[in-house]
């Protein structure tokens, strides 16, 4: 009823604020391809401040995961929970992270059909900025999931060797390789032509990827042929620089492969996704 | 210069041909009227113009730049208004507008003022602080205005800027429109409502099928049609099919039963008004009384249909 009351009222616009508007003719200059990213980054933050339920699944999940695999599989795999989770807790970490990093993907496909695409998408300004933007709203949520994860760990038990500097820089490497990952997401966010085709490849690529890892158990009980994906699966290369870093160690085989892997994503899937954004 | 020159430009969806060589020249400083029913290829047209969609084949230059070869160029010149509200429902009227001021380059305390500024203009002021999905048809469509115009743009496309919308929120679109264009900015519209064309436009191209069908003035178009038209109310609808006879015989001319049981139309072709005189004068002979009657240019709205009709029949 409030609305048809607002209808009414809409004041008419007025003409001399108008005019003053129009009058101002000056162009001010071109922001910089960083300042364009930031601005769209400010617009996922603003989406997250409307709508704090959807950081639900940033809080929530990660929860879930640690509570049910540290009591269910804790005592069966290594003796006790209290064991278990110093093996655990980097790669559960890593894996609700780069779980959440596929909602970089729905946002991106929901909003692509929305005017305020075409809007965007005529404007002066560096092309990926809008891309840029949304994973740089979502650096927001795999920080926030992180911290959720490291203290609900350290109230279950999981003490790192690495203390306070080797979690924040675990947790800053994890960060780092599901920003170039979100790329993958950004890609099939333009291509897919909805939002549950998204979520299903999300899923059939997410759950070979974590859990064909060392992120639960380690590699060396699994069959010779399954070791060979496992081992040169990125998350399993994650895992284990974070679980390094944590430990309070420097795996840096392991580094590299990551860091060469974040490149690859950026590189490949960045580029693609470009290519889908200037096509659609 | 003109803000627009295409020339046969065309747009391939699968086997539909969208826009199938469409020649446009639109002279800096007016509005120009895009006129055609849903799917007649407008959209399809305007997206092409202001590069969101690459032509298929042909040309088209904005203020001279080519918008495949030079797509920045054309996008630091031009806004786009479109058919659905180009502004972020999540977002609040004013962090819409700053967001896109900030996009613009407008530093963040100059880009609070002109946001503000323009929701004062537009009367929004009190909704503001509001999530756009709260906002009425009318407002939004305010608002996507407000956002074509945080620097004003020498061309400005408005794709079907009043659909939806109230009688009265059309009216003060159109005000908007008007005083946009008074300030300099050319407008390219693309409407379905030939009254808008008619308010808003100096110039108009019909479109039918991907193709321009007809290019002109207002005035031209209309004349292009026939010189005017009568219409006619009778008191009695018993009467309708002898003053149908009576009217066909006076004027030379078809003469139309409307879908009111009461109502005539006719086009007339030559001396119009003593023809339609002598036509009155004969329906009183015969005792048929007439309650209304007018005379007058065809509407748009006719010019239309006998356009599009005269391209059928060729078909």
């Amino acid at each position: 009823m409030t609305v048809t009351k607002e209808v009414e009222l809409l004041p008419a616009p007025k003409a001399e604020d108008l005019a003053a508007v129009l009058l101002e003719t000056e162009q001010p200059r071109r922001p910089s391809a960083l300042s364009a990213s930031l601005t769209f980054g400010w617009r996922a933050v603003l989406k997250i401040k409307h709508v704090p339920e959807q950081l639900f699944d940033v809080t929530a999940f990660p929860i879930m995961m640690i509570l049910m695999f540290t009591y269910l599989f804790g005592g069966a795999l290594a003796g006790s929970p209290g064991e278990y989770i110093q093996y655990l807790l980097p790669g559960i970490t890593v894996t609700s992270v780069v779980m959440i990093t596929m909602y970089t993907g729905v946002a991106v496909n929901t909003d692509i059909e929305k005017g305020v695409f075409d809007r965007f998408r005529t404007l002066p300004i560096w092309r990926p900025a809008p891309m840029v933007g949304y994973i740089l709203g979502d650096l927001l949520r795999y920080v926030l999931a992180s911290t959720v994860i490291m203290v609900v760990g350290l109230v279950l038990g999981f003490r790192p060797g690495g203390g306070f500097v080797g979690v924040v820089a675990g947790v800053a490497v994890l960060v780092a390789f599901s920003f170039a990952f979100s790329w993958v997401w950004t890609m099939f966010g333009l291509l897919m032509r909805s939002e549950k085709s998204v979520m299903g490849v999300s899923m059939l690529v997410l759950f070979p990827l974590t859990f064909l890892s060392n992120v639960y158990v380690d590699p060396r009980t699994m069959p010779g042929w399954l070791q060979a994906f496992v081992d040169v699966n990125p998350i399993s290369k994650l895992v284990a620089s974070v679980r390094a870093l944590m430990a309070g160690g420097f795996d840096g085989d392991a580094m590299i492969w990551t860091l060469g892997y974040g490149v690859f994503f950026t590189a490949v899937f960045g580029a693609w996704t470009m290519r889908l954004y200037n096509r659609k | 210069m003109n803000a627009i020159e295409t020339s046969g430009l065309v747009k391939v969806f699968g086997d539909t041909r969208a826009v199938d060589g469409v020649d446009l020249t639109v002279p800096a400083g007016t509005v120009y009227g895009l006129l055609g029913p849903n799917g007649a290829g407008k959209t399809t047209t305007v997206r092409m113009l202001a590069t969101l969609l690459r032509p298929d084949d042909g040309e088209a230059r904005v203020f001279g730049h080519d918008v495949r070869a030079d797509p920045d160029a054309v996008r630091r010149l031009v806004s786009l208004t479109g058919q659905y509200a180009s502004v972020d429902e999540d977002l609040t009227g004013t962090e819409n507008l700053v967001l896109l001021a900030r996009l613009l380059g407008h530093g963040r305390a100059h880009a609070r003022a002109r946001a503000a500024q323009l929701l004062e203009a537009f009367g929004l002021t009190d909704s503001a602080a509001k999530q756009v999905k709260h906002y009425s048809g009318g407002m939004r469509r305010r608002l996507d205005i407000a956002a074509s115009i945080l620097n004003t743009p020498k061309l400005l496309f408005l794709d079907e800027p009043t659909t939806g919308l109230d009688p009265r929120s059309r009216n003060q679109v159109w005000d908007i429109v008007r005083a946009v264009v008074g300030h300099g900015t050319t407008v390219l519209l693309t409407t379905q409502y030939l009254d808008e064309a008619d308010q808003l436009a100096s110039r108009i191209a019909v479109i039918d099928h991907g193709k321009v069908i007809a290019e002109g003035t207002k005035g031209e178009l209309k004349a292009s049609v026939g010189v005017g038209a009568v219409h006619l109310r009778l008191r009695d609808a018993d009467q309708r099919a002898r003053a149908q006879e009576v009217l066909a015989r006076a004027l030379e001319a078809d003469v139309q039963l409307d879908a009111d049981p009461v109502a005539l139309t006719a086009r007339l072709s030559g001396r119009a008004t003593e023809q339609a005189a002598e036509a009155l004068a004969q329906l009183a002979r015969e005792g048929i009384t007439v309650d209304t009657f007018s005379l007058g240019q065809p509407s748009l709205d006719e010019v239309f249909l006998a356009l599009t009709d005269k391209k059928e029949a060729a078909a």
